[in-house]
């Protein structure tokens, strides 16, 4: 089978049970996206799939024939970081960094997401539902950070959404 | 307790025991001026860029999958293993069991024998009793999956449940503190105390639940030396553990750990699969991957012990306390010695001259308990804080005040003096902070659906110094090496290290270089118990010290006239760049051990956490609004990742609070929640922004460089804070955590 990660095309034989994050794990040598539960529950191995961001853990190799497969080693490198690395740097936005990769990857997903108006669990109105801080931890809880860094996530991806403070912190009733 | 028979001593070895207060600091001196500030952490770009490389991410030839087995009964014994039905599976190399080797349980932070091995009898669900070894992954796993459900087990008896079989709870041998304690009489103390408080709280068995999985790749050289690439917190004494286990001396072991997905606990001590890859690896001559699957880490490493506790206090009628009685059963496995020792912050926190604390054990057939990011602090002062709240209550006093009149001069037990302490200060920052003054009457603040209430809960951790070594070289080009086999499990020991490598010897932060987790570099102190900071940090700043002698000798000035700065040292009117002092380079080593200054002065780190829950009013649904932590722990070493370690403790505080729970099947002991859909752990929606406010501080009894503990602080009366806010706002006191919405229901305000 053929597909495309990080820009570079690749044909490998999958066996048929190799999730994608197996595939990317111990046979392409791409192990910036992690294993944390392999069930799709902590999305430590996000990574984007035609845009789109996945659970790769849940998803087999072979369904995909021909997709275009971005990792976090295609966002940027440690010498030329995307901004949403970078900001996860000047944020501290991790401490064992085992789920960073997959809250980056996830992150990025999400703000395009954000950007063609999709709502999310928490938007008041479904056909405007500008980000804020609800908005951001609402929908990057399927990474779970167990070092808890999720105050400083937000306040990367709210950097890099170019939000500021008032539009992250809108008049709402309180516990939403 | 940490057992580093020999630490790498020498003629170069800067030693320093903690017998005297050090007063002086060269952080205090040092010119480059780093020291605390919020750098970046140095292993960042790493991180975020995915080239961090974890347990399993290194890359062996030839290397093998193994996938471990575990039991399928409580307790009992392997009749048939049936191996021929795994060794079926195309792709599966080999069944390998060793009964008398393979690990039991996992090891305890700091131990240097061998964990209980023995795997032929069954001593809970899911002890991993054989390794199913395969040319890929999917194939060791499919033979794991097939060969688990044909074993033929004999099933015996078991005992899972703690209150079943209170009445036979023992004694267990003393651990980090004694089991028992009795000062005074305080039967006749609470039936002379003008107001008193009985109160039962329990807490469940939790789960560190760190975001990597434990994993070993084992591999043997030639000379029958095993390399371990794997997930652990002390390697120097993993390596032992290791060593014991499989019968080799620790010199043929080496373990590397260089960046750890987080451990809180679950990676103190070596986990059963690296026994069984290390015996897998030599049977079949190639290396050995064994990745744990998320639910064999809750089944079989090691859980926080549920507990049962009685908290009685008696007062006058001013709040003073003159009785403390703290009674707290826990369970293990039958013949292990750890006990959660829940009642350590209680034996100097507060006042009162009639002292009783004690510990029981429950045996019971279920997975190991052991150390849990702060064991002890962070389910006892759920409850010991809660029964601050209740107490306060009682009389009729903001529980703020109760707090400051139970401010005790010395410790109330050892009657020696506190290293530092700043209950009180942080209390009255953080009301200051928080809008303490505008907190309202039980019930009172309703706002549409939602009840709103502050809560707030002294913290506290004890400090801990263990011995650690760490080497420095500054090499021919004036840039610094640091060498350790410490760890960095996000703690940001990485970084913090080379703040004081180049605070003291005066370089820019980018020319040092700090290698971590590998035994072949001088034993650390390892990441537990909040020491790591100041063990390992004194460590380095004894080798930094060395060499700033050694570069004055080389100047021809004594080191405390000279200043170094930006990579020059300046002295004598004379400014000359280090690299031109150093020649080929210079290295030391520096050592540092606990001594007197641990039982002249009582050490801990304190603070105060103040919370805002809202409690939805028809549903009893809790969400935490505002959390604000104001924490003393020494110097800081850099303010971003010191905060960070403190949100992180806060957090686990609101999932002890609210939502984590570990459900023992009663019939077998089973984790019944053995995944991360059903063993709930904060999400990011269910965490507010936090803020975290450092008092200034130093503890000069401490270490050298007056830096304690913060890790475990957060977490230290956390909960608490957060059980004690939804008392304020809904009038339900929940003694049984965590306070899910079906406790509060029955009590909540009519609608």
């Amino acid at each position: 089978m053929h597909f495309t990660i990080n820009g570079q095309h690749h044909e490998v034989e999958a066996d048929i049970r190799t999730s994608l994050l197996d595939l990317a794990r111990e046979h392409l040598g791409l192990t910036g996206s992690k294993k944390g539960c392999d069930h799709g529950q902590c999305g430590a191995c996000t990574m984007l799939v035609n845009g789109r961001r996945i659970n790769s853990c849940l998803t087999l190799a072979v369904m995909h024939q021909d997709d275009e497969i971005v990792t976090i080693e295609g966002l940027g490198q440690p010498d030329k970081l995307h901004p949403l690395q970078a900001a996860f740097v000047s944020h501290d936005g991790y401490q064992c960094g085992y789920c960073t990769p997959g809250q980056i990857c996830s992150a990025v997903g999400m703000l395009d997401e954000a950007k063609k108006g999709w709502p999310s669990h928490v938007s008041a109105d479904l056909t405007d539902a500008p980000l804020d801080d609800h908005e951001i931890s609402e929908r990057m809880s399927g990474n779970i950070c167990r070092c808890a860094a999720y105050p400083n996530i937000v306040d990367a991806i709210a950097e890099v959404a170019g939000l500021s403070d008032e539009q992250r912190q809108p008049e709402r009733e309180v516990a939403a | 307790m940490l057992g580093l028979e020999k630490l790498f001593g020498g003629d170069d070895t800067n030693a320093l025991k903690m017998d005297e207060p050090h007063p002086e600091s060269l952080l205090d001196t040092g010119a480059q001026d780093v020291i605390g500030k919020p750098l970046d952490r140095i292993d960042g770009p790493l991180k975020v860029a995915g080239r961090a490389t974890y347990a399993a991410e290194y890359d062996l030839d030839n290397v093998a999958y193994g996938f471990l087995v575990g039991s399928t009964v409580g307790k009992g014994k392997v009749v048939d293993l049936h191996a021929e039905i795994a060794k079926a599976v195309p792709g599966v190399i080999d069944v390998i069991t060793d009964y008398k080797t393979f690990l039991r349980n996992p090891g305890q932070g700091g131990e240097t024998k061998s964990p209980t091995q023995g795997v032929e009898s069954v001593d809970y669900w899911g002890e991993p009793v054989a390794i199913v070894v395969g040319e890929s992954y999917e194939a060791a796993r499919d033979g794991a999956y097939r060969l688990q459900q044909a074993i033929d087990f004999e099933t015996k008896e078991g005992r899972y449940n703690l209150d079943a079989y209170r009445d036979e709870a023992k004694t267990p041998p003393p651990g980090v503190i004694p089991p028992d304690y009795k000062q005074g009489d305080v039967e006749k103390a609470l039936a002379e105390a003008a107001v008193t408080l009985d109160a039962t709280y329990d807490t469940p068995s939790q789960n560190s639940a760190a975001m990597e999985l434990h994993a070993s790749i084992a591999s043997w050289d030639e000379d029958g030396r095993l390399t371990i690439h794997g997930a652990y917190q002390m390697p120097s004494s993993d390596r032992q553990q290791l060593a014991d286990a499989l019968g080799l001396s620790k010199d043929k072991v080496r373990i590397i750990a260089r960046y750890v997905g987080g451990g809180f606990g679950s990676k103190l001590g070596i986990a059963p699969e690296s026994v069984a890859a290390a015996v897998a690896a030599k049977t079949l001559g190639r290396p050995v991957k064994a990745v744990m699957a998320r639910q064999q880490v809750f089944d079989a490493t090691v859980r926080r012990s549920d507990t049962e506790q009685r908290v009685r206090l008696g007062a006058d009628a001013d709040g003073r306390i003159t009785a403390i009685a703290h009674e707290t059963l826990g369970s293990n496995l039958p013949g292990e010695g750890f006990f959660e020792p829940t009642g350590a912050s209680t034996h100097f926190v507060y006042p009162g001259e009639n002292r009783l604390i004690t510990h029981r054990v429950v045996e019971l057939d279920r997975l190991l308990s052991g150390s849990m990011r702060a064991p002890g602090e962070a389910v006892g002062m759920l409850a010991t804080e809660s029964a601050m709240d209740e107490l306060a209550d009682k009389i009729g006093m903001d529980p703020i005040e109760l707090r400051r009149r139970n401010e005790p001069e010395q410790d109330p037990q050892k009657q020696v003096p506190f290293s530092t302490r700043q209950v009180v200060p942080a209390l009255d920052k953080g009301a200051e902070l928080f809008g303490w003054d505008k907190r309202k009457g039980v019930a009172e603040d309703r706002r549409g659906e939602w009840f709103h209430g502050l809560g707030v809960a002294t913290a506290a951790r004890s400090n801990v110094l263990q011995p650690s070594a760490a080497k420095v070289t500054i090499d021919g080009q004036g840039r610094a090496i640091v060498e350790t086999d410490m760890t960095d499990i996000g703690t940001g020991t990485y970084t913090i290290l080379a703040q004081i490598t180049a605070e003291i010897l005066g370089l820019p932060i980018e020319v040092v270089t700090v290698h971590l987790g590998d035994t072949d570099a001088p034993p650390g102190a390892g990441s537990g118990g909040s020491w790591g900071a100041g063990s390992s940090g004194s460590s380095v700043y004894l080798a930094c010290e060395a060499l700033r002698k050694q570069v004055a000798d080389k100047m021809g000035v004594a080191a405390e006239t000279m200043t170094m700065k930006d990579g020059r040292v300046i002295a004598d009117n004379r400014s000359v760049p280090l690299a031109e002092l150093v020649g080929d380079g210079m290295s030391a080593t520096g050592e540092i051990k606990p001594g007197k200054q641990e039982k002249e002065t009582t050490q801990a780190s304190y603070g105060a956490h103040f919370v805002e829950v809202a409690v939805n009013a028809v549903t009893g649904e809790v969400r935490v609004v505002r959390m604000l932590g104001v924490f003393a722990g020494g110097r800081i070493l850099n303010e971003k990742t010191a905060r960070s370690q403190c949100i992180g403790g806060m957090v686990f505080g609101i999932g002890g609070a609210l939502t984590e729970e570990i459900v023992h099947d009663p019939r077998n002991g089973r984790v019944a929640n053995r995944d991360l859909a059903e063993y709930h752990v904060p999400a990011n929606a269910d965490v507010p922004q936090i803020e975290v406010h450092f008092l200034p501080e130093r503890d000069v009894h401490a270490n050298p460089i007056h830096a304690k503990g913060l890790g475990e602080l957060g977490i230290s009366g956390a909960g608490a804070a957060i059980a004690n806010a939804i008392h304020n706002a809904v009038g339900v006191r929940v003694r049984s955590f965590p306070i899910t919405l079906d406790k509060l229901l029955d009590g909540l305000p009519p609608v």
